[in-house]
């Protein structure tokens, strides 16, 4: 009988020091740790672990190619079904996917799959990359629009098949929320943009600083540019507000723009780095997805003596990683739970001095079966904060979708694609990840990105 | 152009097939560069050129007014925003403060290629501060001046023109833009508020990706919120919230400060 190794632990920072720095929290196996824990990995024959993989990594397989100390090996068996592991082995929620069915799992702690998958992946990064090859060109052009995960995975795999294809993205770097949203401390920008420097030698061409539905549209790009599919993956850019008093007072910012601020435009770094941003001694972080854990764990880094995630629910509801939860705990992140803003209170130049609360409690379960908070009467408060950051959520950006005729969108505003083959009500246009989905998660994206980059082969050829 | 103002022409060819009136560009410097948005002045479709005129305020600004011949810009994306609605209106005034002029120069001379009867106003705190004045000629039917100070044209700000205007028209104008410093376009609204005269102002907040994916533009119209950057930047002025978006725009004061010193003294001190 082998002795019963524990799930390694991942090394991090600190928490007193890193919630004071920018550098990456989490760091990273080492080799033997890697070894240990790819050693827990059962090598099931039918990997139930694999079905909670929206791209179907080869999970068996490549952390066998560890057990092996193939590391390059594993590196690429990753890649034939994941173009941008190191950024899932990073950001994936893998407790709610790939390891919730790990068998390993079902009695003790699962097989740590994308701290495996992490280390392959850096191990590649650092030691000359794997370029997959491209097959012979097909003469065919596909456009995407959006260098999020989605796109880029869609982009790579066409490449892969052998179509010309060009990528359109609106910012001035490729990465979508992986280079404005998810901040360094958790995906360091290098490994973003090394993985698009891959992406790049597939022969995938990245236009930046070009906004469709402005410089371009759908319409003129499938006429007269002569693309003869087009895929959309505009993400969720649209940062919804609470619609409360007050919330357009300084010091209010969408997590949007002061994660931009802080990432895109390394306002960390002002004044070496153009561009400021400004955070008070106590913010307020409203809403508890991985965006708010993002903004409240920045906002300590950026100075704030205090930082507070205020949510109507409790705990159990969060809908972040649980890693993000741990980590933004252990930093010192207040958590302010069944706890709602009515109103942003602002002194008398317009800045954001306090917020009126109420204190919620669990009531009846509802139709889901969750038990909805119901406000306490008389529990209104007001919470001491200089800076409001509104972490609720986000919409489509109607740039696109607005500007292409034909297009069949839902209520509210997504782009309405086939779950199969995310094709849409228009012949030769896909779409895929958050434009279609709402806001959801990196891998799903990619997943889309993948499916999609099938179907538009199989609809080219056919064509 | 003038002290601390200069026209450049850049080659953006997507940009030139595309801009209208109205619109407006992004722009970086350098790689570490704050993302500014600047207002199409003129675009040359056939030799794939965007026109702009940069106001030396700060330190982006003075980056890029530092640019010589030759050089590029790290980023340059556009066009942004809605473009100007341009039809016959009938006789239309287009007023401008300052360096508004740049931006006004398109709109005019749509307005007068639709049929409009142009009456233009360039106001300033003084001469030295007046641009354009030969373009906005040519697209206007008349062209006044004013200066705060007197020193060229009427004396007073540009409403004063715009009253002058009035009466020599017997009152009589359908449409009026305003672009320039928000104290000026809110001065201009004031004043053809009580007129019952449709007045568009062109707002300039705060802007970061100005494709509506932040919510820094965002000001307040009608008590609706709304993104300046793809809602507009034009807005009824008789709706726009002015005080909330003059206090937005002076938020980051303290850190423009900070970049100007490196600026001026090279950055050496850290400072
Ligand atoms: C702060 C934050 C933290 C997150 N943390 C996690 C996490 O830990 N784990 C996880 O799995 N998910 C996380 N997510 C969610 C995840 O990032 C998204 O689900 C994912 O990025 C969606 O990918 P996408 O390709 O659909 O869109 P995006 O990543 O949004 O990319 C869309 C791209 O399209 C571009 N674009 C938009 N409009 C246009 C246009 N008109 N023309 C040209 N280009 C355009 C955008 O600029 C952008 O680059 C997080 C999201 C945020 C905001
Ligand atoms: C739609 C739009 C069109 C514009 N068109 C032009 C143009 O054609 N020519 C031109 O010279 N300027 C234009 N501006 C203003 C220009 O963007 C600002 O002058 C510039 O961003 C200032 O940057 P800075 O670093 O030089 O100054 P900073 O040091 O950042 O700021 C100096 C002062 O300028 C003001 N300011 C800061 N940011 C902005 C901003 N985004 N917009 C307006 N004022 C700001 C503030 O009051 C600040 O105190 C436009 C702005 C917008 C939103
Ligand atoms: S891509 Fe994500 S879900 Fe799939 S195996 Fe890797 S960590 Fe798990
Ligand atoms: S289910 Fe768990 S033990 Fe089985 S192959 Fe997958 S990771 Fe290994
Ligand atoms: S500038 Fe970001 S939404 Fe307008």
């Amino acid at each position: 009988m082998l002795e019963k190794v524990a799930r390694q632990a991942m090394p991090c920072q600190e928490p007193g020091e890193r919630a004071r720095n920018f550098s990456e929290v989490a760091l990273g196996y080492d080799e033997e740790t890697a070894l240990l824990e790819a050693s827990r990995c059962l090598q099931c024959k039918k990997p139930l672990c694999r079905q909670g993989c929206p791209v179907e990594v080869l999970i068996p397989d490549f952390i066998q190619l560890i057990k092996e100390r193939d590391f390059m090996g594993a590196a690429r068996k990753l890649k034939e079904k994941n173009n941008l592991p190191a950024v899932c082995g990073r950001v994936c929620p893998q407790e709610s996917q790939c390891e919730s069915k790990c068998i390993v799992g079902k009695k003790g702690e699962p097989v740590g799959i994308g701290r495996l998958e992490r280390f392959a992946a850096d191990y590649e990064l650092a030691h000359g990359s794997v370029t997959p090859e491209a097959a012979a060109p097909t003469g065919k052009k596909v456009g995407i629009i959006g260098a999020g995960p989605a796109g880029l995975t869609c982009a790579a795999d066409l490449a892969k098949l052998g179509y010309s294809v060009t990528v359109f993205e609106a910012l001035h770097v490729a990465g979508g929320v992986l280079m404005y949203g998810i901040p360094e401390f958790r995906l360091p920008k290098q490994v973003v943009q090394t993985e698009i420097s891959n992406l790049k030698k597939l022969g995938v061409e990245i236009k930046t600083n070009m906004v469709v539905g402005k410089a371009t549209s759908v319409e003129e790009l499938m006429g007269k540019d002569g693309f003869d599919a087009v895929f959309i993956g505009t993400g969720a850019g649209l940062p919804y507000f609470m619609n409360i008093p007050g919330e357009n007072l300084l010091g209010v910012y969408s997590a949007n723009e002061f994660l931009t601020r802080s990432n895109l435009m390394k306002a960390y770094q002002f004044p070496e780095a153009d561009t400021p941003t400004k955070v008070g001694k106590r913010v307020a972080v409203l809403g508890a997805g991985n965006v708010a854990m993002d903004a409240s764990r920045t906002a300590l880094r950026l100075g704030a003596e205090e930082s507070i995630i205020v949510y109507r629910r409790s705990r159990e509801e969060m809908p972040a990683r649980h890693e993000e939860l741990e980590h933004a705990e252990e930093e010192g992140v207040n958590f302010q739970l069944l706890t709602n803003p009515v109103e942003i209170i602002g002194d008398e130049n317009g800045v954001v001095k306090g917020m009126k609360c109420l204190r919620y409690e669990l009531g009846e379960p509802d139709a889901s079966g969750r038990r909805s908070p119901v406000p306490i009467p008389g529990s209104e408060f007001i919470m001491d904060v200089d800076t409001v950051v509104v972490a609720i959520g986000q919409g489509p950006n109607p740039l696109v979708t607005k500007t292409t005729p034909g297009l069949e969108l839902n209520r509210k505003g997504n782009i309405v694609a086939d779950p199969e083959t995310f094709a849409t009500s228009k012949p030769g246009v896909f779409a895929g990840g958050d434009i279609v989905t709402g806001a959801a998660t990196v891998i799903l994206a990619m997943g889309a990105g993948k499916t999609a980059a099938k179907a538009i082969d199989a609809y080219l050829k056919n064509k | 152009m003038t002290k601390g103002i200069v026209l450049l022409e850049v080659e953006a060819p997507a940009v030139a097939a595309k801009a209208l009136a109205g619109q407006f560009v992004i722009v970086r410097a350098n790689e570490k560069a704050e993302r500014i948005p600047l207002t199409v002045m003129d675009f040359n479709r056939e030799k794939g050129t965007i026109t702009i005129v940069v106001q030396e305020v700060g330190y982006s600004s003075t980056i890029i007014n530092r640019l010589q011949e030759g050089d590029s810009f790290q980023d340059f994306v556009g066009p942004l925003g809605l473009p100007t609605e341009i039809e016959n209106y009938g006789r239309v005034a287009c007023v401008a403060g300052g360096l508004g002029a740049a931006p006004m120069y398109p709109i005019a001379r749509a307005l007068k290629e639709a049929g409009n009867e142009v009456v233009s106003i360039i106001g300033a705190r003084n001469k030295d501060l007046i641009i354009l004045t030969e373009e906005m000629e040519a697209v206007s039917s008349k062209l006044l001046i004013s200066t705060d100070d007197g020193s060229a044209g009427i004396k007073g700000f540009a409403a004063t023109a715009l009253a002058q205007v009035l009466e020599e028209t017997g009152g009589k104008i359908d449409h009026v833009w305003a672009i320039g410093p928000m104290v000026m376009m809110r001065s201009i609204v004031e004043f053809t508020r009580p007129l019952g005269i449709k007045t568009l102002v062109s707002m300039n907040p705060i802007m970061v990706d100005g494709t509506g994916m932040c919510g820094a533009c965002r000001i307040s119209v009608g008590g609706e919120t709304k993104f300046a950057c793809v809602d507009g930047p034009e807005f009824d002025g008789h709706l726009v919230d002015f005080d909330l978006a003059m206090r937005r725009l002076a938020y980051f004061k303290n850190e423009e400060k900070r970049a100007m010193a490196r600026l001026d003294c090279g950055g050496g001190c850290g400072c």
